[in-house]
């Protein structure tokens, strides 16, 4: 029972950062209809950039802004040097090019700040939290993870409910010939998508790295677990998002502590495929079958 | 002159004779250039090969029948495994005992292959991209999971010594190129070999009816289905032989690196076939080779670029991978037809090329 | 297409002519095997082996090859060995087996070494074993405590290790829990490969009984042991013995407290270095404490000591070691690690063979010379090594210690043994062996 409960908990915040991780891919497909397969690295690339600063004795919380900052400034700049080119063009080219670009990320970090395996410092505390005698599964950082994705959520809902700027990124995602008539600068609302989304990107690193070793490839099976919990909640609604994350998280965490670490991806491609065979739309998508 | 012309035409114009002929002047030259080689080099060479292989069974998939796999680093781990398994029951002492288990690595592959065909030939874009790719991931962890498979450390492979294969063998590569038969120039020579074959079936398939099929799904699928042409049969067929291939490459890595262990079949190494496919021109086998001999030779010469402009060796050895990455996102901005489909467009512009004829 | 078809039967003609003319000028003669040993000159000893430089395994044991190198230029500066100087290529595997023996390769085929020495670790160096015993290049003091390096010496008769096993390590702790802590409910934590395996068949001897749980980890799989301390927290686990490299050992302290998990703590040697192990600690901790004080996050566990480390500054050895490192260390700033001294120690092993060895050296005369007097090698082991011709397997015992403020304190004298039912027993008389004050072997 106990172990359950510890399990189960794991796998909550395990989702919890699937979700943020979901809910950036998310973020670029409703904009440009592709999935980022370069997104985990570009977490990776505003973690280091933290780690550095962290390293340098700048305060924990300034170096998470800077992480935000920073993967804000590359989304932005990815998608409008890189991406532009291929958006609306044949679907295999942005799928390539953003894996070119995973490992073009990937490696030039390694290059600049070596691969060596190094801390990451958390916030709050690491260690489980006790209740009378009894400690359970969740750490304070483990809460700190949860409700902080939860504030993004909540942040985002904001932009694209109540805020005349995330009613034009909509129009601009939903159709741009007829928003750029209205007047709703189209390039410019793409940009700000990719750029919240690895804002929302670099979240997810911060949240995963704490109280880890880094290196490098520490983002790598985000590149996968990220694309299942988006397709889970069907890529095009953020809610689904957060859901198929949470969903996926408590998965693993079951096969990790009952079955096999090493199965756990076996079962992901299990749901994933379920997913795209029997339910190609999403499990929460309202719309019409999507093609996949 | 004019008489060995009158032979050659007739040969030159049915293509699998043409196909016959090119394979074994390239084996040919192929072996001269083995046999005059370093043993270093020829491990290269025979890495070469295996690349070779695996990116003309991807390349045909991906740029004949348009269906994207990032999951071919783990078919080459079945073929490994299969490879291997049959190596450690028969000993891998004889000739015989690594063709049944190169074979044996090809049909467990096909096997594979329609298994994970036939579900993606139901999928496209960014999905089979996914979907691939985590197969890629989670096919080499199942090594760990079953004992059999040797866990992490991996299974050693036999192959057999120079000194055990056939007299005639021995003879034949002594004739050709006055060096003695060793382990590495055998696994070169084998490597060539099987490459020159495959490819033969490779070129004739994708000249026959089966491979302007796959042609015709990808250009327009509900054309194609209009046509009566059974469009997740022909997935699932192009899938299939591309997992064969696959299986041959990865049984010939195990002899190669003399261990299969999952370590070897990273998302890197399905990442790294995608960059030689895309390098060379999705679809064009000449295409594949080149990029195999990328994939061979770069490492080297990119790490030693890294180290002469002060990188440590553990950073210059991750010039590669960005070199890769490189290729892939400016071949797709600059050159989507690859190095060979852009010559070709070159050769075909140029009064050079625009007397000859453009078809391979 | 039709030229080039012409084009290419024109060069096949042409090339069989010429490989039939080159077959025939190059006769029937076949050459023999040369016997000068590749790698030696009258000058020089070209050496390699392969470390993690990178990757999970990195932290600690990427700084063994420093060890060996500032020895060797130290040896090189006063000399060489029998007029030779002693080069070390030294190649990163990242721990993966797959790259060793790609590495390996290199060093063999390009780099031409005469021999490997300390290629490091349990699961990358049993991918060349084989390769290295078929080619015939001496194998010599593998950085690992599998049995497989010595075990078999009629299978793999290059091939020497040269730490304590991790049987007899794992027969050792069995023996101290089991007269020490009879009640302690024991867990097993493993790294999942014959290195786990080996520390297990050892432990297993004496606490088979004891053992309630056993969990393993696979290198360079999931950082996050939550799973695996949950377990051992669930079947009431208050004694775990740890068979991993040192980023598991943080990394297992970090789950457990993730989890709420309190336990006594038994890590085997090799991954139980207080200074890296507390360092890592203390750099994923809240608010990144000094690293300095992360040693005081190691405090209470045990682990075992087979060499002197940098916390007896008063060792002779020690002092050596010191001396070399201020010297000859390539980076001024970097400072004296349990790892560089076992690099060291390593390289100081060797050059006690070749000197034994004599002028003559060949790959097969090393070999000999180790089996024949590799047993009296004196050298800063606290036990003595057990190479014969029955036995490769190296330094035959080791002590118990408790790590306090970063040091270790011995709760044995020393303990020696040999694998299987062989008896363990105090013997201290290698632990006095002091270095010759030249500090180069004799």
């Amino acid at each position: 029972m106990q172990q359950f409960l510890d399990t189960t908990l794991g796998g909550l915040v395990l989702g919890a950062v699937y979700a943020a991780f979901a809910l950036a891919l998310c973020l670029i497909w409703r904009s440009t209809r592709i999935v980022n397969f370069a997104q985990a690295a570009m977490a990776m690339v505003t973690t280091y950039i933290a780690l550095s600063l962290i390293n340098a004795d700048v305060p924990y919380w300034v170096a998470f802004m800077a992480a935000i900052a920073a993967g804000f400034g590359l989304g932005a700049v990815i998608e409008r040097v890189i991406i532009r080119p291929v958006e609306g063009k044949a679907e295999l080219n942005a799928v390539i090019l953003t894996l070119g670009l995973f490992m073009v990320l990937h490696g030039l970090t390694a290059i600049t700040f070596g691969v060596q395996h190094r801390g990451f410092p958390a916030p709050v505390g690491t260690s489980a939290i006790s209740v009378g005698d009894t400690s359970i599964g969740i750490t304070p950082f483990g809460i700190l993870t949860i409700v902080v994705v939860a504030l993004v959520m909540a942040g985002l809902v904001v932009l694209f409910r109540f805020t005349d700027l995330g009613l034009r990124m909509r129009a601009a995602a939903f159709n741009g010939e007829v928003s750029r008539l209205l007047g709703v600068r189209v390039g410019r609302m793409l940009t700000l998508g990719w750029a919240l989304a690895a804002a929302v990107g670099a979240v997810a690193g911060m949240l995963i790295a704490g109280g880890d070793l880094v290196n490098p490839a520490f983002m790598d099976p985000f590149v996968i677990y990220g694309f299942i919990a988006a397709v889970l909640g069907g890529l095009d609604s953020p809610l689904g998002s957060v859901i198929g994350g949470l969903i996926l998280g408590l998965s693993l965490s079951y096969v990790t502590g009952y079955v096999g670490e090493h199965l756990a991806p076996l079962v992901a491609l299990g749901i994933l495929m379920v997913v795209l065979l029997v339910r190609p739309s999403g499990l929460f998508a309202a719309a019409a079958a999507r093609r996949v | 002159m004019e008489r060995l012309r009158s032979i050659i035409r007739p040969v030159a114009s049915v293509p699998l004779a043409r196909h016959l002929v090119v394979a074994l002047v390239a084996f040919v030259v192929a072996m001269a250039v083995i046999g005059s080689s370093s043993q270093y080099l020829q491990t290269r060479y025979a890495e070469m090969a295996y690349f070779a292989i695996a990116a003309g069974g991807l390349t045909l998939l991906t740029g004949l029948s348009g269906q994207l796999s990032l999951g071919h680093g783990a078919l080459m781990a079945v073929g490994a495994y299969a490879a291997t398994l049959v190596l450690e029951r028969t000993g891998g002492e004889t000739l015989a005992d690594v063709f049944v288990a190169l074979l044996v690595a090809i049909a467990v592959c096909a096997v594979v292959g329609v298994v994970v065909g036939v579900p993606a030939a139901r999928l496209h874009g960014p999905y089979i991209a996914g979907a691939t790719l985590t197969l890629a991931v989670a096919v080499p962890r199942l090594a760990n999971q079953w004992e059999v498979f040797g866990g992490e450390q991996g299974l050693q492979v036999s192959v057999p010594r120079a000194t055990d294969l056939p007299a005639w063998i021995q003879d034949l590569v002594w004739f050709f190129t006055a060096v003695e038969i060793d382990q590495y120039s055998f696994l070169a020579y084998l490597g060539w070999l099987l490459l020159a074959i495959t490819f033969v079936a490779l070129a004739n398939l994708s000249r026959s009816r089966v491979g302007r099929r796959w042609r015709a799904v990808r250009d327009d699928d509900v054309s194609a289905e209009l046509a009566g042409i059974h469009l997740g049969r022909a997935r699932v067929v192009a899938f299939t032989v591309s997992a064969m291939a696959a299986g041959l490459a990865g049984g010939l890595m195990a002899m190669n690196v003399r261990l299969t262990a999952p370590g070897a079949f990273t998302i890197t190494l399905s990442l790294t076939l995608l960059a030689a496919v895309v390098l060379g021109g999705l679809g064009s086998l000449t295409g594949a080779l080149i990029g195999a001999g990328v994939l061979a030779f770069l490492p080297k010469f990119a790490t030693d670029l890294g180290e002469s402009v002060g990188l440590s060796a553990t950073q210059a050895a991750e010039v590669t991978p960005v070199v890769y990455g490189l290729v892939l996102m400016l071949v797709i901005l600059l050159a989507p037809a690859g190095i060979v489909g852009s010559l070709r467009t070159f050769l075909a512009r140029s009064p050079l090329g625009s007397t000859k004829e453009k078809t391979t | 297409m039709r030229n080039t078809a012409r084009r290419a039967v024109q060069v096949v003609c042409v090339l069989t002519t010429a490989s039939l003319l080159a077959a025939c000028g190059a006769g029937k003669e076949r050459p023999s095997e040369d016997g000068t040993a590749v790698g030696v000159t009258d000058t020089s000893i070209k050496v390699g082996a392969h470390f993690p430089l990178t990757g999970p395994a990195a932290p600690g044991y990427s700084e063994i090859p420093s060890g060996h190198q500032a020895f060797y230029e130290y040896v090189n500066d006063n000399g060489g060995v029998h007029g030779r100087d002693i080069e070390m290529v030294v190649k990163d595997d990242a721990y993966n087996p797959t790259n060793t023996s790609a590495v390996t390769n290199d060093m063999i085929l390009q780099d031409e070494i005469f021999a490997m020495v300390g290629g490091l670790g349990t699961p990358t160096h049993r991918a060349v074993v084989q390769r290295l015993n078929d080619d015939g290049i001496p194998d010599l003091f593998v950085s690992s405590g599998s049995l497989q390096w010595g075990d078999d010496p009629a299978g793999s008769p290059m091939t020497f290790g040269w730490q304590p096993d991790y049987e007899i390590e794992g027969k050792v702790i069995g023996q101290y829990v089991k007269e020490n802590m009879p009640d302690a409910k024991v867990g097993l934590f493993l790294q999942d490969d014959d290195f786990g395996e080996d520390g297990e068949k050892g432990a297993r001897q004496f606490l088979d009984a004891q053992i309630v749980d056993v969990q393993k980890y696979t290198p360079g799989g999931s950082t996050d042991f939550s799973p695996q301390m949950s377990s051992f927290k669930s079947k009431g686990v208050d004694l775990v013995i740890g068979f991993n490299t040192p980023s598991y050992t943080a990394l297992s302290q970090i789950a457990a407290q993730g989890v709420g998990f309190k336990s006594k703590w038994f890590y085997s040697n090799v991954g139980s270095d207080p200074a890296l192990v507390g360092g890592l600690l203390a750099s994923m901790t809240k608010g990144k404490i000094p690293a300095e004080q992360g040693v005081k996050l190691m405090d209470g566990m045990m682990t075992t000591e087979y060499i002197p480390g940098v916390d007896a500054p008063d060792d002779e050895w020690v002092k050596l070691w010191q001396k070399v490192w201020d010297e000859y260390s390539k980076k001024g700033s970097e400072k004296l690690t349990n790892y560089r001294i076992y690099g060291m120690s390593q390289a100081y092993t060797f050059v006690q063979a070749l000197q034994a060895n004599g002028k003559d050296l060949t790959r097969e005369s090393i070999v000999e010379t180790i089996e024949k007097e590799g047993a009296s090698f004196e050298g800063p082991g606290l036990a003595p090594f057990r190479f014969s011709e029955d036995s490769h397997l190296g330094i035959s015992g080791m002590s118990v210690v408790e790590i306090k403020n970063g040091a270790s304190e011995p709760l044995t004298p020393v303990l020696v043994t040999d694998i299987g039912d062989a008896a363990i027993e105090e013997d201290d008389s290698a632990a006095s062996d002091v270095p010759p004050s030249s500090g180069i072997p004799e």
